[in-house]
């Protein structure tokens, strides 16, 4: 019986451009240079045209694609977190709570808050370290929301009504700028710290957690550290954004913030960076635009998520990147 | 007694099991057990299935904590130790269930050992080009050098090439006592014969090895002692000859005299 197979051949460009030493032309040069200068130059030249709404907008891509980016980076450790909303909501409070009651300036806030912000966050999260699997997906759901009840309840930094008159940035410019390099540095750094050894021992972790406790790697410290960078990720998109609007309350341990940058990895692609970048800057802007259309934004919103995920299930950056590196074709097999 | 057993006997053992026991619920895994290992030694640990073999490893690399007993490694009580500290001492071992880290090519499997503290403080403190040794490595356990197996991703390799990797991450770590839990097995006649001698390699430089098998032929060349388990209790421990002799441990065995 003859059938249809899918043959994937490597392009001659790729197969050229793999080592570095035989690029002998200017297309084969830009055949590796685009892929990388794409985002960058997209997100530089992005502030200069964007009309001041949009500017927000690009903004909170940028916000979320950078949560989405720690949180992939985090499962690629076997650690799948549901509450990326706890390191940003953490980071929020405190970039809040030290601009207004302690007065610090905001450049001095930003990295705080990051840097104790991811402390605060692995310390929480220590005593479930051990957890695997979906024990530690519900800790991490549950967490921002207690966090959230605890400062309703007690009434700290504002309870409900949030904390108003946070200092912003002095001009729309500095604020995108800052987003986008944070963003593009994040996306390179976590490209590459992946394909390090450090990087290949953490992914070991998510493969076989036993094999590596048995070379005399200690586990736990390794998953904290994870956590840890995680964590100043999340909490520098809290500090961010409280700054942004002046203003933090109850809402920065709000489920999107967990849900969002979730979607955006699964649909632009796990385990790539690149994938999280590209999901939350399809998935960020088209909730945007549906904006317009009233009730039913959420129905096509969903909607739209749905045709993502079963129909490119693998993530739209490793189709992409399929189709970049290779030909494909059909061809008639025996069976 | 010939005189290598008498050198050892006036040493201090490597390893010392005193009376170790553990249970599950209701069920004693480990009863009991007491063995000494001296430095050189080739220990088999036998026994048919069930008998408390993985288990014992488990117990002596930490993996799981013994209910009573005591766990002596170079005169250090390891009892109830994390087990990445064990292995930072000197403790490597394979697992039954191979499971490589199935993404990475062959040779990054070994970047997971060679990264290990143990490793970084036996090489000074620095880690250097860990894929060249990576490589190294490989080419011991039989994966000839520049071939594709060594760049194709762990998870599809065949069985014979899993089991080598299993044990080069073992020998990656530089470690004095080294304990193989089934490595023989589901390996073809050839594959052995490539095994063997790496082993016997190991012996000669003066590690310690224990083999938990189920290939009594195989073993009983290399072993210089051997240990039966039953129901979790020692049933023999001796030379390998001599041992297979006892009527106990031929009755575990084929459940007659």
């Amino acid at each position: 019986m003859k059938q249809k197979r899918k043959e994937r051949i490597d392009r001659g460009i790729k197969a050229r451009s793999d080592d570095v030493f035989s690029l002998n032309s200017f297309r084969e040069m830009l055949y590796v240079a685009v892929p990388p200068l794409a985002p960058v130059l997209l997100l530089v030249i992005l502030p200069l045209v964007l009309p001041s709404y949009w500017q927000k907008v690009l903004i909170s891509t940028c916000v979320f694609a950078l949560l989405a980016m720690s949180w992939d980076f985090l499962v690629g450790v076997g650690m799948v977190s549901l509450g990326q909303a706890l390191f940003f909501g953490v980071g929020s409070y405190i970039a809040g709570v030290s601009n207004k009651i302690l007065g610090v300036p905001i450049w001095i806030d930003l990295p705080i808050a990051t840097v104790l912000g991811g402390l605060i966050c692995t310390v929480l999260l220590t005593p479930v370290l051990r957890l695997r699997g979906v024990y530690f997906s519900m800790v991490t759901l549950v967490l921002p929301l207690m966090l959230e009840r605890i400062i309703e309840a007690a009434g700290i930094f504002g309870g409900t009504e949030g904390i108003t008159g946070i200092k912003t940035f002095a001009n729309p410019f500095v604020e995108s700028y800052v987003i986008v390099l944070v963003t593009l540095f994040a996306l390179f750094a976590f490209r590459r710290l992946v394909t390090t050894d450090y990087g290949l021992v953490l992914k070991a972790i998510k493969d076989n957690d036993r094999a590596v406790m048995s070379v005399g790697i200690n586990i736990y410290w390794m998953k904290a550290q994870a956590l840890f960078i995680t964590g100043c990720v999340g909490s520098f998109c809290g500090a961010f954004l409280t700054h942004v609007y002046g203003f933090v309350g109850m809402p920065s341990f709000a489920l999107d913030y967990s849900i969002l940058p979730l979607s955006a990895a699964v649909v632009g692609g796990m385990g790539t960076f690149a994938g999280s970048f590209i999901g939350a800057f399809i998935l960020v802007p088209l909730s945007e635009a549906l904006r317009g259309i009233g009730g039913l934004r959420i129905v096509l919103y969903s909607f739209f998520l749905v045709v993502f995920i079963v129909a490119l299930p693998e993530g739209i950056f490793h189709y992409i990147q399929r189709k970049y590196q290779q030909f494909e074709r059909w061809v008639e097999v025996d069976k | 007694m010939n005189d290598q057993n008498k050198r050892q006997n006036d040493a201090d053992p490597i390893l010392r099991v005193e009376n170790i026991s553990k249970s599950f619920g209701g069920v004693k895994a480990v009863v009991g057990v007491n063995f000494d290992l001296h430095e050189g030694q080739l220990l088999g640990v036998i026994g048919p299935n069930g008998s408390g073999k993985t288990t014992l490893v488990n117990l002596i690399t930490g993996f799981l904590k013994p209910d009573q007993g005591k766990i002596v490694y170079k005169g250090k009580d390891i009892n109830g130790w994390a087990p990445y500290r064990i292995a930072r001492v000197g403790i490597a071992r394979t697992f039954q269930m191979i499971r490589p880290f199935a993404e990475l090519p062959s040779f990054k499997n070994l970047i997971i050992p060679l990264y290990s503290p143990r490793v970084k403080a036996l090489s000074g403190g620095q880690y250097g080009d860990l894929d060249a040794v990576a490589k190294d490595y490989l080419e011991e356990v039989g994966f000839e050098r520049e071939s594709a197996v060594t760049y194709k991703a762990a998870g599809s390799l065949p069985h014979g090439y899993l089991k080598r990797l299993e044990l080069a991450k073992c020998l990656a770590l530089r470690s004095d006592l080294i304990i193989l839990d089934e490595l023989f097995s589901g390996l073809s006649i050839a594959e052995l014969a490539s095994i063997v001698p790496i082993i016997e390699k190991l012996v000669s430089e003066g590690k310690t090895v224990i083999m938990i098998e189920h290939r009594l032929r195989e073993l009983f060349r290399i072993a210089d002692r051997v240990v039966v388990l039953n129901y979790g209790s020692v049933i023999a421990d001796g030379i390998p000859c001599e041992v297979m002799e006892r009527s106990e441990v031929r009755k575990a065995y084929l459940g007659s005299e």
